[in-house]
């Protein structure tokens, strides 16, 4: 007999909350649902485009009756519960339905807040929650003239927009002199009243309102000060109360809330509560993301999983008003503590405020160019020190010494053809519509049905934007903390954690250790896994082939057709006609098709067949020559110049120094691919600036840089430290790769982790640190003691042979 | 398989070789004269055939991570069920399945698609 579970609540929370559960253990419970409302799961922050007229009712339903069907599920549409009586263990419906639980979940969300003031009664005057409200302000817009919506707050304001839309004249009424007061602060709630009022909103500030008058229907409505407005459509936006009505008569603990655990369970434990109607740690949320984060967990718990906590969210905030782009988070005032930064450009109606405490940003305010807004909350909830970089960071990501995305920094201006991501050809209207038409609320969503930012994620910024102000309001990047995949609820750095400290040697003991919710992960964990389990333990972890990308099974880089191209080490990017002969020799009897010299100073061949490999890797090796590693999240190249044996203008031997650092550092696995450089003198015809360790050649010495990249954006080195000896290059080279070996997460390349953690902490570790650098240096010289033998010449001798031969030929 | 004859069977099945022969969560390739097929073995030692090409972009699926009964294309990352060819959701598209058939460790293939 499976245990019944009742859920109390047709809505978003409840029913994804449902969703969640039913991925997890399909067939644990008989599910029953109780909606006081006669529809299906509708989206409720789709409300407002549905007035506005952008929308209609059945493109905002999220699940019909057929859903409900088809999962098995009870549905009462239209029955209210009156009763939980929680000695029976059954629920009262108000037209005397009962039925009994096992465990019960509520989700009853909260009801709109009427100030009961004299008129509050009359018909006309009404709260803005659901689709009946929305009914009947389209009924009242097309019959009469006058609206007031009493509150300027995110949804009085998303609801005065609709009524606009309507055709009908409406007045803002709000209470104190900065419109969305909880959001922004003067100047952003300045703008956007003038941009509000330029749209032919009216706005009445400090208006408080005395009196609601009218016959039987509303007629107008009178303030304190005397003023009087006329109305025949009064919509009351002042707030929202968690409905705990039911919870409390059951005796259920409430405070504003209904109050609930890190595992979403009442004060009954076989009571549990989500969404807007849950108070956890004294928070009430009433946006999507925490609510369906809370579901995830709730879900977990029910499913007997048990093992994920709700640990709170932090949240911002979009106003859903078509062509007004304003962004707000966390801490948006401040105390005597903190600071602000503030750019502003009235002109151009731009206005950034972020507020910092211990180089901490804490919140922040943007008006008219929200692009960055992610960016910022990401720093918020990361708490990233911002010392190095705080005084670009009004300027945006952008401006940190990337290529980024240019103009496009307003996402409402840009025309839905125009193209958001390039890897996969997605346009801004593609990625709008699957939102709405699919009803995707996170950035995975999103991905997963437009590939848009799923290749080299570039665009995530303008996806996550697009995104955020297509569902409005109710967008929040939710988890505290990303999960490693959807394979596990841990972070990175938590199953590295756990490696290290509970001494686990192979994939399938971290699996089994840390509660792996697939039996063997997935393309995306199991790599990193497999890194992260090479980098702790390079003398006793014995690799896991069936974990590494085709690559790194191949040990040659798969093209597009599904042939391979094989790429040599050429040593500092020196070669001689010994080798040049062996290369064209190959190439001439392979019939390679495309020959081609690489940006790191090699020599491929591209197009040929996987059988091919261990052939051509026998020659090379016979001249001396090894696998370059260019397919690998490894050490790549060391680019060269020619140096002070040849240019003019050369300072010290940087073709040495580039072939010594090459020597002591390949074969080495990284989190991502790693490349270096060496240039002669501060011509710099290396490129050192942009590789990831590069060594500039000074008269004195060598200058050290950190952290740079080419590719999608372009990042700038930051200068580490100027050494005097070649040694010294070297042993601070090891240093610096070692930390990131140890540090960064598998597929995070050095430039963002070094924005992630900071070059102060890179120089507390690398430079204050003698005794750690040194140890550092040390720990990679071991590890390169394991890892320095050429794949090639172990494939040639027979290793992986099943990889580059046929399980059978047929006919 | 009902619609193939009997005929058709002991015409079309071949041995392959032995599962031992494809690595756990492993694939490997059977070339025949209507082009490659990708035969993959789960950690539970199931063994499915499939198409060598991804319904996306014509990937080589033998080259993926096969991960529970599934296998991410090494192109473009899309996820093809080993059991139906079918792609995972949202995305579209099917590779051709073909029936394997396990004897004493022994794999046999019917080279006619499901």
């Amino acid at each position: 007999m499976k245990e019944k579970l009742i859920l109390i609540g047709n809505g978003m929370a409840g029913v994804r909350t449902l969703e969640e559960l039913l991925k997890i253990a399909p067939d644990l419970y008989d599910i029953t649902v109780f909606g006081a409302e006669p529809y299906g799961n509708y989206n409720r922050i789709m409300l407002s485009p549905v007035l506005a007229g952008e929308k209609t009712i059945d493109e905002i339903m999220l699940n019909d009756d057929q859903w409900y069907v088809d999962n098995n599920i009870t549905l009462h549409k239209g029955r209210k519960i009156t009763q939980i009586n929680r000695l029976a263990k059954k629920v009262v419906a108000a037209d005397g339905t009962e039925a009994a639980y096992d465990r019960l979940l509520i989700a009853t969300g909260s009801n709109p807040f009427i100030i009961p003031v004299p008129g509050h009664d009359l018909e006309g005057v009404i709260g803005f929650r659901d689709i009946k409200d929305v009914g009947v302000m389209l009924d009242i817009s097309k019959q009469y003239r006058h609206a007031v919506v009493i509150g300027g707050g995110l949804l009085g304001l998303e609801a005065a927009n609709g009524l606009m839309q309507q055709g009908i004249k409406v007045t803002v009424l709000h209470l104190v002199n900065t419109l969305m007061e909880r959001q922004l602060d003067s100047v952003a709630g300045k703008m956007l009243c003038t941009s509000l009022e330029e749209r032919g909103l009216e706005i009445l500030m400090k208006a408080s309102t005395k009196e609601i008058i009218g016959k039987e229907r509303v007629q107008g409505v009178i303030l304190e000060d005397g003023r009087e407005v006329t109305a025949d459509l009064v919509v009351m936006a002042v707030g929202v109360r968690p409905n705990i009505e039911l919870a409390h008569k059951a005796g259920i603990f409430c405070e504003r809330g209904i109050v609930v655990s890190d595992t979403m369970q009442t004060y009954d434990p076989s009571v549990y509560a989500v969404g807007e109607c849950a108070q956890h740690r004294k928070q009430i949320y009433g946006l999507v993301a925490p609510l369906f984060e809370m579901g995830k967990v709730c879900a977990n718990h029910l499913g007997q999983h048990g093992f994920s906590r709700y640990q709170g969210s932090m949240t911002s905030t979009k106003l859903k008003v078509t062509g007004i782009d304003l962004f707000s988070a966390g801490d948006f005032t401040g105390n005597e503590d903190s600071e602000e930064l503030i750019f502003q450009d009235a002109a151009n109606g731009v206005y950034r405020k972020l507020v910092v405490e211990d180089n901490k940003v804490k919140g922040a305010v943007m008006y008219g160019d929200t692009i960055d807004g992610p960016w910022y909350f990401d720093l918020m909830r990361d708490g990233t020190d911002i010392t190095d970089f705080r005084d670009k960071i009004l300027f945006g990501q952008a401006h940190l010494g990337d290529s980024g995305h240019g103009d496009e920094n307003r996402i409402t201006m840009i025309p839905d053809t125009a193209e958001i991501c390039g890897c996969n050809g997605v346009c801004k209207g593609d990625i709008v519509k699957a939102i709405t038409d699919k009803k995707l609320f996170t950035l995975d969503d999103v991905r997963a049905h437009t590939k848009a930012s799923s290749s080299c994620g570039s665009c995530t910024g303008l996806v996550e934007s697009l995104l955020a102000h297509t569902v409005g309001g109710n967008y929040s990047v939710a988890p505290h903390q990303k999960p490693m995949c959807a394979c596990i609820e841990h972070t990175h750095d938590e199953v590295r954690t756990v490696i290290k400290d509970y001494e686990l040697k192979t994939i399938r003991a971290v699996m089994d250790f840390v509660e792996w919710n697939t039996p063997d992960g997935c393309s995306k964990c199991r790599p990193a896994l497999n890194y992260y389990l090479v980098c702790q333990w390079p003398q006793e972890y014995s690799d896991d082939y069936q974990s590494r990308f085709i690559n790194e099974r191949a040990h040659a880089n798969i093209q597009k057709d599904g042939t391979y191209s094989v790429i040599p080490r050429m040593w500092g990017g020196s070669t001689t006609p010994a080798e040049l002969r062996t290369i064209a020799d190959i190439a001439d009897e392979y019939d390679v098709k495309t020959v081609h010299v690489t940006g790191g100073q090699r020599i491929g061949l591209y197009g040929l067949k996987k059988y091919q490999l261990p052939q051509i890797w026998d020659r090379l090796n016979k001249a001396g020559m090894v696998s370059g590693h260019a397919y690998g999240k490894a050490l790549r190249t060391v680019k060269t110049c020619v140096g002070k044996d040849w240019c003019r203008f050369g300072t010290q031997d940087s073709t040495r120094l580039g072939i010594d650092l090459e020597k002591a550092s390949w074969g080495s696995w990284m989190p991502h691919k790693f490349k270096m450089a060496a240039s002669g003198c501060p011509r710099n015809c290396a490129e050192a600036t942009i590789k990831d360790f590069g060594v500039v050649c000074v008269d004195s010495g060598y200058e050290l840089h950190v952290g740079g990249n080419g590719g999608v954006k372009v990042r700038a080195t930051d200068f580490l430290c100027h050494v005097s000896t070649p040694e010294e290059v070297i042993e601070y080279a090891s240093a610096f790769i070692q930390l990131y070996r140890e540090n960064a997460h598998y597929l995070e390349r050095t430039a963002p982790w070094l924005e992630r953690l900071g070059l102060t902490y890179v120089k507390q570790r690398i430079l204050e640190d003698e005794q750690g650098r040194k140890m550092l240096a040390e720990h990679f010289r071991v590890s390169q003691q394991f890892a320095q033998q050429d794949p090639w010449e172990e494939r040639v001798q027979g290793k992986d042979n099943h990889e580059f031969t046929l399980l059978k030929q047929v006919g | 398989m009902s619609s193939v004859s009997t005929a058709e069977i002991t015409k079309n099945w071949v041995e392959i070789g032995r599962v031992d022969d494809i690595p756990r969560l492993g694939a490997r390739v059977v070339n025949t004269a209507e082009g490659d097929i990708a035969v993959f073995r789960t950690a539970e030692d199931e063994v499915f055939a499939l198409r060598d090409s991804c319904p996306h972009k014509g990937g080589p699926l033998s080259q993926g991570i096969v991960h529970g009964k599934r296998v991410t294309c090494p192109l473009h990352d899309w996820k093809i069920h080993l059991d139906s060819g079918e792609a995972v959701a949202p995305d579209e598209g099917c590779a051709a399945s073909f029936p394997v058939r396990v004897e004493n460790g022994m794999l046999f293939l019917l080279l006619v698609a499901d």
